[in-house]
């Protein structure tokens, strides 16, 4: 499969469908290539892909920042183009760059943004949203006195100042603290549990790993997967078992054929890769096999394949 | 129409305006004050009334626009441009805001600033000269269109800058030069007449002799023909703006 023919069965209740969005850069630079993506309304979607990759230009399409080349996105039904406000006010979004202003308050600020996307009043909210993120006590605080993990938190509660159904997080850890980091990821949790669909993107697997119910791969301005996390981690979390041998082989005896091994370190170690969510690994028979052929090892290790491992793979192949 | 979007816009700017009120109302009225002391009193005595006009009433109108024009054109490019120069603007592009309400928010807030701005200058002219205004309506609207026109203009040249020099370089190269050879210390009958016809293309000649003939009923130019260009004026910027909102000029790659 090339990933550019990648295509996802549509899903019933999709919150935003992306679809053939490819977007040219006045440099003439391909920053996107096509790509059609479902986001389900009430996950959290981890956009991952190295530095580079596409992930804040499709963010900025979608929220009406950057213009589209081609193609088309709705959020909730509707067109970012022809009905732009119903999209846009469905969408709160959180830039990777801590762009906010200088000179007003925490609290006027978060009002603001209110405002812009048409709402009333409702300093209980803007209360109830300052707490959540520890801001209360820095309410009448200028922006400009706070550090910089502050300005992050002001920046998450402007973009959740209108109640939005859909939250963007564009690189929500780079250079954040651990205190943050956590704060962010039970408001994520929080957000989920009242039906707030999550998109973050990131190129730290972990944090895909960690919050994400799917996870999409997006490299050189292509989706190359989209994949529930956990078919993800079993599809392709594959498990490796390599056993270090007193003596070293010249090849794979005819007698292993049937498992799937591979010799390494100058025929010193003998690796088994296996599907650990199997019912039988054949690790047992294995072993047996291994025996019988007069073979013996010293020492035996085994290996999780990370997404990372994943990732770094798809990426290899495409490179 | 998003309101709320138009007033939290207007809100932004006004409360940006109101932190610094004391040197952006204090600078132009001392500047203002120091021309009188120069040219209505000094300079001016020994000056011939104009129309059967003392120089130093003549020279008001001519100086309220001065300022009207400078604090339109700066409020307005400011205002717009600073958001783009540090990143804030995405909270905008990325609302359900129309680029009318993003225009009513921002050339409005810049108006109302620099409406407030002329009359305080007139205010302060009249502690200097007796003054009289025979036709307060058209003052009123010839300030109003002004100052519209020009936060507009304004407006358009905080999106087309690209640094901090070419936000400056308009109002000191163009609006400033314009505006002196405008008539606002002369009329413009008083000078040859090869140069009377070149100041014809000059726009600020036709506003200054609009609000002049709004306060004195005399002017270099049909009233009229004033306002017309003045409106002239107005919808080529509009129609600038527009063009920018379509295509995302300078807003959106
Ligand atoms: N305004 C622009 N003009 C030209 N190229 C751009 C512009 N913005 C981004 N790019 C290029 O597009 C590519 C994708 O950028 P971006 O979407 O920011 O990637 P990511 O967020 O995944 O790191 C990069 O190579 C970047 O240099
Ligand atoms: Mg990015």
């Amino acid at each position: 499969m090339r990933p550019s023919e990648f295509r996802e069965s549509s899903a019933p209740d999709a919150v935003i469908r992306i679809d053939g969005l490819a977007k040219r850069y006045a440099t003439g630079f391909e920053a996107l290539k096509g790509v059609t993506l479902e986001i389900r309304r009430g996950e959290i979607f981890a956009l991952l892909g190295p530095n580079g990759a596409g992930k804040t230009t499709l963010i900025s399409i979608v929220c009406g920042l950057v213009n589209p080349s081609a193609g088309t996105v709705a959020v909730d039904g509707h067109d970012i183009v022809r009905d732009y406000r119903r999209a846009r006010s469905a969408i709160g979004l959180v830039p990777q760059e801590l762009t906010t202003d200088a000179f007003e308050t925490v609290f006027d600020t978060v009002s603001f943004t209110r405002g812009l996307f048409g709402k009333p009043k409702d300093p209980a909210y803007v209360e109830k949203t300052l707490r959540s993120l520890s801001l209360w006590d820095k309410r009448d605080n200028k922006i400009r006195e706070l550090s910089g993990g502050m300005k992050r938190r002001v920046l998450i509660a402007k973009a959740l100042a209108h109640e939005p159904q859909v939250l963007f997080l564009d690189e929500p850890t780079a250079g954040v603290d651990v205190a943050l980091r956590q704060d962010m990821w039970n408001l994520v949790r929080e957000l989920r549990e009242t039906g707030v669909t999550v998109i973050l993107t990131t190129h730290y697997i972990e944090e895909a790993e960690e919050m994400a119910d799917r996870v999409g791969v997006i490299n050189h301005g292509e989706l190359v997967l989209v994949e529930e996390k956990t078919a993800l981690m079993s599809k392709l979390g594959r498990k490796e078992i390599t056993f270090h041998l007193r003596e070293p082989l010249a090849s794979v005896p005819p007698s292993l054929d049937g498992f799937d091994l591979a010799l390494g370190e100058g025929g010193g170690a003998l690796t088994y890769t296996y599907d650990a969510k199997a019912a039988r690994t054949g690790i047992n028979t294995l072993i047996e096999a291994l025996r019988e052929a007069g073979i013996s090892f010293s020492d035996l290790e085994t290996k999780q394949s990370s997404l990372e491992d994943i990732f770094v793979g798809l990426v290899k192949e495409q490179a | 129409m998003n309101w709320r979007a138009v007033g939290a816009i207007y809100g932004f700017e006004m409360a940006r305006w109101r932190r610094t009120l004391l040197q952006s109302v204090v600078s132009p009225v001392i500047s203002t004050s120091l021309y009188f002391v120069v040219f209505g009193a000094a300079i001016g005595s020994a000056i011939t009334a104009i129309d059967g006009v003392s120089y130093g009433a003549y020279i008001v109108p001519g100086l309220v626009m001065l300022t009207l024009l400078t604090q339109s054109i700066s409020n307005a490019s400011f205002g717009i441009y600073f958001p783009r120069f540090s990143g804030t603007i995405y909270e905008i592009l990325s609302a359900p805001v129309s680029p009318v309400e993003i225009v009513l928010g921002y050339v409005g807030a810049a108006a109302t600033k620099s409406v407030i701005l002329g009359l305080i200058i007139l205010a302060t002219a009249s502690l200097f000269v007796p003054l009289r205004i025979d036709h307060p309506f058209v003052m009123i609207l010839f300030l109003l269109l002004t100052a519209a026109t020009f936060s507009l203009f304004g407006f358009l040249i905080g999106i087309w800058a690209d640094g901090f020099e070419k936000l400056q370089l308009v109002p000191l190269l163009i609006v400033t030069p314009l505006t002196f050879l405008g008539g606002s210390f002369y009329s413009i009958k008083m000078l040859p007449p090869f140069w009377e016809t070149v100041s014809l293309f000059n726009p600020v000649v036709y506003l200054v002799s609009g609000f002049r003939w709004s306060f004195f009923g005399q002017s270099d130019v049909g009233v009229a023909i004033s306002l017309a260009m003045t409106g002239l004026f107005l919808v080529l910027c509009l129609a600038t703006v527009a063009w920018i909102f379509r295509t995302g000029y300078r807003l959106k790659a």
